[in-house]
């Protein structure tokens, strides 16, 4: 028998075609994940996202319920829709998860993100970045000479928007917080 | 409320839990533990001589009795050596409770000596896992640790205690007052979902049960059960690996175990079916072959007590959460209630066409008169044990897959393999776990030497606690199923495949203390079986087995079971490079 000749990149795992022929259409995802806050649990939550190769754009996490020991974390992840399912029931069967929402399939929901910036720079570019703050209602939260640190408060795709128009008039950091996010409605 | 250590709320824990027996390992991280266990004689201690020992003997006794195994280890190296076993257990879905000593919580944190981030590195090989750092919470957290263990698709838990903890005092958590209320899985199947089995049981042409180790976690009336509902509707069942027993060896409808080394006519079944009933199993890649390929024609129902299990590799027309029990139970109330009905006209059909495939007798071999063959070894050894009671636990590799076709199960708990993980040295502590937990029973481990090797230090714990486990070794001086996919798959280049410089295992046993039995003769077999059946004790028989035996059927990886290779003359070049890059 001849040695075989392995195609290069024939190491993916093709040959199972887990992947979902029909779900090829990448969606992204934003759920919310109510756990038991308790030592470990976050680290659990991504260790899951990591271990099976699930994606996380976006992850945001604190103690919403202080009595009942409850923590809220949104995260953002993409996949195909066979993928989206399977990462909600591998989050539901988690023992410290009490509740899984996707918010993107629950109906209409509110998204934020907190942006912190800061801009650097003088004269006219300092003038247009100012102007540019206000019209997307950005707060100045400190101010230098050179710089302004502006706090801003949006959806993620305002966020990427502000900071588009701020690098050429001097951004040198920014700091975001991440989604949070709520279903609409009662 | 009772004031008490955290050693002693330890020990009052496993009690009130029921538990019987603790497989463990001292060390100066848990000595606070083995203080209390010294001090009282309701709970029995087995000392192994590894943690991985430990931990694979209370997945034996848990997958003999359903009922959960508890394993205690101290910090750093004897945490570390249970992380096999927790995979393993978490992999075949095994109720475990092990309990890990760590430095106190004021060193956490300083590289103290045998410190090991446990809850760190057991996280994903554990179902949960807890750090206790306070006495307060320690005897509610042990009990919780049972309910998750348990309940849902069970598991293995780990709970880490810092030696602090150990020697603080607070107030004792009864059983019966520990919060275990938000987890609760889901055991009800929607009678929805379940009048659309019935509807399909009523009119499949060409069904086929497909069960699993679910079967068998949910308990024996789930077996009881799924021998009624075959009984009733007449239709074919086949088992994974994990699922032996739950359904009779010598039942009528009965196809024998699927899957890559499973029987012709239940793969072929699997994939000509119209309807297939997947009872508690998960389609692994190890049944399924290529997912593309998998039973082409057929509507799949799931039944499962994970939600994620359902659409998880195979998308299937029904999915009914639940437990195997609680929705048979329901299927039969349904189905019953409508009259027990079946395709009549069209089943006959399917049957005839099944005898056609028995007819192939794929587990056909060359037998010889001067060397064993493996499968004669086992088809002895079942001949000889038949009617006994009996318990099989195994190693990983040729002679598991042989064992699993050419031993036949009656009843659930009475096969114990390791299935995911596929872990070698898993079969000798796991059959005295078996042991320990059924004193009087036969307990054999089917072996390769290679396997048996690996934990082979357990025989002084069989001998210390007088457990009369028979280590039926079919020794080919091989890493035999390494071996055979070389031959396969890597031009017959056998790269570091043998087992070079094995010991005398007769000897061996002698330096033990138990018998040891060499044979290599067919023609004395038989007598060397009945001595091995016959002595009272621990004992190591060395079967002296054909070297180059392969292992048929085999579907190689990647290929649908309609492509499966009977013999070794369907073996050349049919693996291709795709089929390669899997395991
Ligand atoms: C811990 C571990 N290491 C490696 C393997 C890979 N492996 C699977 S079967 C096998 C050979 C087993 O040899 P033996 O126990 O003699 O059984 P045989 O196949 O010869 O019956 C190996 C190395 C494994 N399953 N587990
Ligand atoms: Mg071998």
């Amino acid at each position: 028998m001849s040695a075989l000749n392995i195609k290069k990149g024939s190491s993916s795992h093709s040959a199972y075609e887990l992947r979902d022929p029909n779900g090829d259409l990448i969606e992204s995802h934003t759920l919310a994940v109510v756990v038991d806050n308790e030592s470990g649990v976050l680290a659990r939550v991504i260790g899951l996202f990591s271990g099976r190769g699930y994606n996380i754009d976006s992850l945001t996490v604190a103690e919403v319920d202080h009595e009942g020991h409850l923590s809220r974390i949104t995260v953002v992840t993409r996949g195909t829709p066979p993928v989206i399912a399977q990462i909600k029931a591998q989050l539901d069967r988690l023992v410290p998860v009490h509740e899984v929402h996707d918010l993107t399939a629950e109906g209409p929901s509110v998204q934020r993100e907190l942006a912190l910036f800061k801009v650097a720079g003088r004269g006219e570019a300092r003038i247009e970045a100012l102007r540019l703050a206000e019209i997307f209602r950005a707060n100045v939260v400190d101010s230098t000479l050179e710089s302004f640190v502006f706090e801003m408060t949006g959806t993620p795709e305002k966020i990427d928007a502000f900071a588009d128009l701020m690098r050429p008039l001097g951004l040198r950091e920014i700091a975001r917080t991440g989604v949070a996010a709520l279903a609409r409605g009662a | 409320m009772r004031q008490m250590t955290g050693a002693r709320m330890v020990v009052q824990a496993l009690k009130d839990q029921g538990v019987e027996v603790v497989f463990g390992y001292p060390g100066g991280a848990v000595l606070p533990i083995y203080d209390e266990i010294f001090q009282q004689n309701d709970i029995k201690h087995i000392l192994v001589r590894h943690e991985q020992g430990a931990v694979h003997m209370a997945e034996g006794y848990a997958r003999s009795t359903g009922k959960p195994g508890v394993a205690l280890v101290t910090s750093g190296p004897g945490a570390t050596n249970a992380v096999t076993g927790l995979t393993d257990a978490l992999m075949d879905s095994i109720p475990l409770i092990v309990i890990s000593g760590q430095v106190p919580t004021f060193m956490i944190g300083t590289d103290g000596f045998q410190e090991a981030d446990t809850v760190g590195i057991t996280r994903p090989c554990t179902k949960m896992n807890w750090l206790v750092k306070d006495t307060a919470k320690l005897a509610e957290t042990l009990h919780q640790a049972f309910h998750v263990a348990t309940h849902g698709r069970p598991g293995p838990v780990l709970i880490d205690i810092p030696k602090d903890v150990q020697f603080a005092t607070a107030d004792y958590t009864p059983r019966e007052a520990a919060k275990v209320s938000h987890y609760q899985p889901r055991v009800r199947g929607d009678e929805a979902l379940i009048a659309k089995l019935v509807d399909l049981i009523e009119t499949a042409e060409r069904p086929v049960f497909y069960t699993g180790g679910g079967v068998i976690n949910s308990g024996r009336t789930a077996s009881t059960l799924l021998r009624d509902l075959v009984a009733e509707t007449d239709f074919p069942i086949t088992s994974t690996l994990m699922g032996l027993g739950s359904y009779p060896a010598s039942g009528k409808n009965w196809l024998g175990m699927l899957g890559m080394h499973g029987l012709y006519e239940a793969n072929l079944a699997m994939h000509g079916c119209d309807v297939m009933i997947n009872i508690g199993a998960r389609f692994d890649d190890r049944i399924t072959g290529r997912i593309k390929d998998f039973s082409p024609h057929s509507k799949k129902v799931h039944i499962d007590i994970d939600p994620s299990s359902i659409n998880k590799v195979v998308r299937v027309d029904v999915g009914i959460v639940g437990d195997v029990t609680l929705v048979l139970e329901e299927v039969l109330r349904q189905w019953r209630a409508r009259g027990s009905k079946t395709n009549r006209a069209a089943l006959p059909k399917w049957w005839a066409q099944i005898t056609e495939w028995r007819a192939v007798k794929c587990l056909t071999y060359k037998n010889s008169s001067t060397v064993i063959k493996p499968q004669y070894a086992l088809e002895r050894l079942e001949a000889l044990t038949k009617g006994m009671d009996r318990y099989i636990t195994t190693e990983v590799g040729q002679h598991q897959m042989w064992a699993a076709q050419f031993l036949g199960f009656e009843d659930p708990h009475r096969w114990m393999t390791s299935g995911g993980l596929g872990t070698m040295g898993y079969g000798l502590p796991a059959s005295i776990g078996v042991q320990v937990a059924h004193p009087d029973a036969l307990v054999i481990n089917v072996a390769g030497e290679a396997s048996w090797l690996m934990n082979m230090q357990e025989m002084g714990t069989a001998m210390q606690f007088r457990a009369p486990v028979k280590q039926f070794i079919l020794n080919n001086e091989r890493l035999g199923m390494v071996r055979q996919w070389q031959e396969l798959l890597h031009g017959e280049r056998y790269s570091s495949s043998w087992s070079e410089a094995l010991p005398d295992f007769v000897k061996l046993a002698e330096a033990f203390g138990c018998k040891g039995i060499r044979i290599d003769d067919p023609a004395d077999l038989d007598e060397a079986i009945k001595e091995m059946l016959a002595y009272n004790g621990p004992v190591i028989f060395d079967c002296r087995v054909e070297k180059h035996e392969n292992c048929f059927p085999m579907i190689p990886s990647g290929k649908p079971h309609n492509e499966m290779l009977l013999g070794d003359a369907d073996t050349q070049g049919v693996i291709g490079a795709k089929g390669a890059v899997l395991v």
